[in-house]
């Protein structure tokens, strides 16, 4: 199945660039550059959690291990933004490479485990190592985002910044999985055993989908530290890779736009829940359940139904749609 | 030689814990092939449930009976209404279910038992035992004693009843075992309540010695699972063999290297085994037919 790239990245991205408009106001601008750098987590683990059959409980990890090595290389040692980004990213995707290597080896959910684990270690280490990291209270005075000397800092400039990023993120994601690499993982649903003994390398399409993954969380990271100018290990701790886990469910777990907009809602729940922080595990535990028993093509099934919906309205001549 | 006795036996002790949670994922892996993230949260409520049991005026003896035969009806009610009735769906969506599961428990318990960090009086008193002149604590006998007490139960239960006997035919091979007039969704349920009881029995030995609080699951789910692989998942000996061993290294680098970064251990034993040996240290050669 081939998925028709007009409605899976344009529309979208369209939809996104619209969204300032119908929610004006500096806050509502804050939200929504935060719900695309969640949307960035979401496409990389559609592709690993809806796609390769793989959880990651470590991505929040990822993104604060590449948010803080670019703070720190931007910081301690005084180097230009664009390069300490460059190795926040890059240092990020080789760990998640040393991770995936022999864990995706193995069948069952052993990575889920690892970057749990992962996750809580590169926690304790933004923690306790104080003099790099600044410790629980945080990093501060984090250069803010420039490009050859040009800084970012308008929130509509960023904002234009990272969908455009999120756009290109959706394309390649979307290109993956009609590639071989997709073809791959396609073999999941069917017999994984008989894929391999014809030559599909289905170990390999998991771990370049895992890397991919750690890579887009990592590229959401350090354009997050670059963003706020200030970062703390509570924004990168197992309720928020838990978080992101919901987003994807909740999207549908197969589909790209369908993480998209659940990372959008996700961002968007506390604002509308102010009790939000003393339920969030429990509404995290609710959705999970309720999704998967109830709804398991998330939002993306719902929004195929309203569009079937729509054609069949439009397909139908006037007469027949009264009597139906 | 005092510190290394009193190391030891904090590692053996801790260690029991993480191998009785192991083994709680080794009877739900084996009996239906899925990782339960709401292991950690059964050892959490276990403790959580004792101490709330003791706070509204229990004796402790009948605190401790009541958490742990409360923590097992809820992994018995967790299969009856979440996990059965996905049917045939893929191994993903029930793992996610018990992700699900593993944060309504934490966020349940955060909203009735609250956030505070919470410690279960020790069983016989504080006085230490003094051996070789190291002080080891009271509650540790009582830790392995009951481990012990425990693995022979199950021995006996896999090897000598008619219900351990059907539910490692389940583990072995589900279809024959059912052909055979086995009722595997009966042995299923089975082995949720008994994961459920075995993490409460660790959560309610280990609360006197470490304290408890609600988001303490995580972490204990995950040194059980790095034991389970240690040992070789789906091996009972092997988790029982591998919790202690974990809890040794684990109780030695607090001890001489430094206790920040105690909890790191079980991810590198987790990821080196992972790495050099993926069948574990007792584990079968995993063969698997097509």
């Amino acid at each position: 199945m081939r998925r028709p790239f007009w409605l899976q990245v344009a529309v979208p991205i369209a939809v996104m660039g619209l969204l300032p408009l119908v929610f004006p106001g500096s806050y509502s601008l804050t939200v929504l550059i935060l719900s695309v750098l969640h949307a960035m987590h979401a496409v990389g683990l559609c592709l690993l959690v809806g796609h390769a059959g793989q959880i990651s409980l470590g991505h929040g990890g990822f993104y604060g291990l590449a948010a803080y090595t670019s703070a720190i290389l931007s910081v301690r040692y005084a180097l230009p933004v664009e390069v300490a980004m460059a190795g926040g990213v890059g240092l990020t995707v080789v760990v998640a490479a040393l991770l995936g290597l022999p864990t995706l080896r193995l069948r069952g959910h052993a990575l889920a485990m690892a970057t749990l684990g992962l996750g809580i270690i590169l926690n304790i280490l933004f923690t306790e190592a104080v003099e790099l990291t600044g410790g629980p209270s945080g990093f501060v005075g984090i250069p803010r985002l420039s490009f050859a000397g040009v800084v970012v800092d308008r929130d509509g400039a960023v904002y234009g910044l990272l969908v455009a990023v999120l756009g290109a993120m959706m394309a390649l994601a979307t290109n993956i999985l009609n590639s071989r690499v997709g073809r791959a993982l396609r073999t999941l649903h069917g017999s994984e055993a008989a894929a391999e003994a014809m030559g599909v390398d289905v170990a390999q399409a998991k771990r370049v989908v895992f890397v991919l993954s750690a890579g887009f969380s990592a590229l959401a990271g350090v354009l997050y530290a670059h963003y706020l100018t200030f970062i703390a290990p509570s924004s990168f701790g197992f309720l928020f890779s838990v978080e992101l886990i919901v987003m994807v469910v909740l999207g549908g777990m197969t589909s790209i736009p369908g993480a998209v907009a659940g990372a959008f809602l996700v961002t968007w729940l506390p604002e509308v829940l102010r009790a939000f922080e003393n339920v969030e595990s429990l509404l995290f535990g609710i959705i999970l359940l309720g999704c998967i028993r109830f709804f398991p093509q998330g939002l993306a099934g719902a929004g195929a139904s309203v569009g079937r919906w729509i054609g069949a309205l439009l397909r139908c001549p006037r007469g027949e749609q009264d009597r139906g | 030689m005092a510190p290394l006795i009193q190391y030891l036996m904090g590692g053996l002790t801790l260690g029991s814990t993480y191998g009785l949670t192991a083994l709680g994922f080794t009877l739900i892996w084996s009996a239906t092939g899925i990782v339960n993230f709401a292991q950690g949260e059964f050892v959490m409520l276990g403790g959580m449930l004792a101490v709330a049991g003791v706070a509204v005026g229990l004796s402790q003896l009948w605190a401790i009976l009541l958490a742990v035969a409360g923590t097992t009806v809820v992994g018995a009610m967790v299969e009856r209404t979440m996990i059965r009735p996905l049917g045939r769906r893929p191994v993903l969506d029930v793992v996610i279910v018990t992700l699900g599961v593993a944060m309504v428990v934490r966020g349940l318990v955060m909203l009735f038992l609250g956030k505070e960090t919470h410690v279960l009086e020790p069983f016989s008193g504080h006085v230490p035992l003094r051996v070789f002149g190291a002080a080891i604590m009271a509650q540790g006998v009582w830790v392995l004693a009951t481990a012990a007490a425990v693995v022979g139960g199950l021995k006996v239960f896999f090897s000598a009843t008619l219900e351990g006997k059907a539910m490692q035919a389940c583990a072995h091979d589900p279809v024959a075992a059912s052909l055979v007039g086995i009722s595997v969704p009966r042995m299923t349920l089975l082995s949720f309540a008994l994961s459920a009881l075995l993490g409460a029995v660790g959560g309610v030995l280990i609360t006197p010695i470490t304290m408890t609080s609600y988001d303490v699951g995580i972490l204990l789910g995950l040194k059980g699972f790095a034991a389970c692989v240690l040992g070789g998942l789906g091996s009972p000996l092997g988790a029982m063999a591998g919790g202690i061993l974990l809890g040794v290294v684990e109780s030695l680098t607090a001890g001489y290297l430094s206790s920040a970064y105690k909890d790191a251990v079980a991810l590198v034993v987790l990821l080196a085994v992972l790495f050099f040996r993926p069948t574990g240290l007792f584990g079968p050669r995993d063969v698997t037919r097509v």
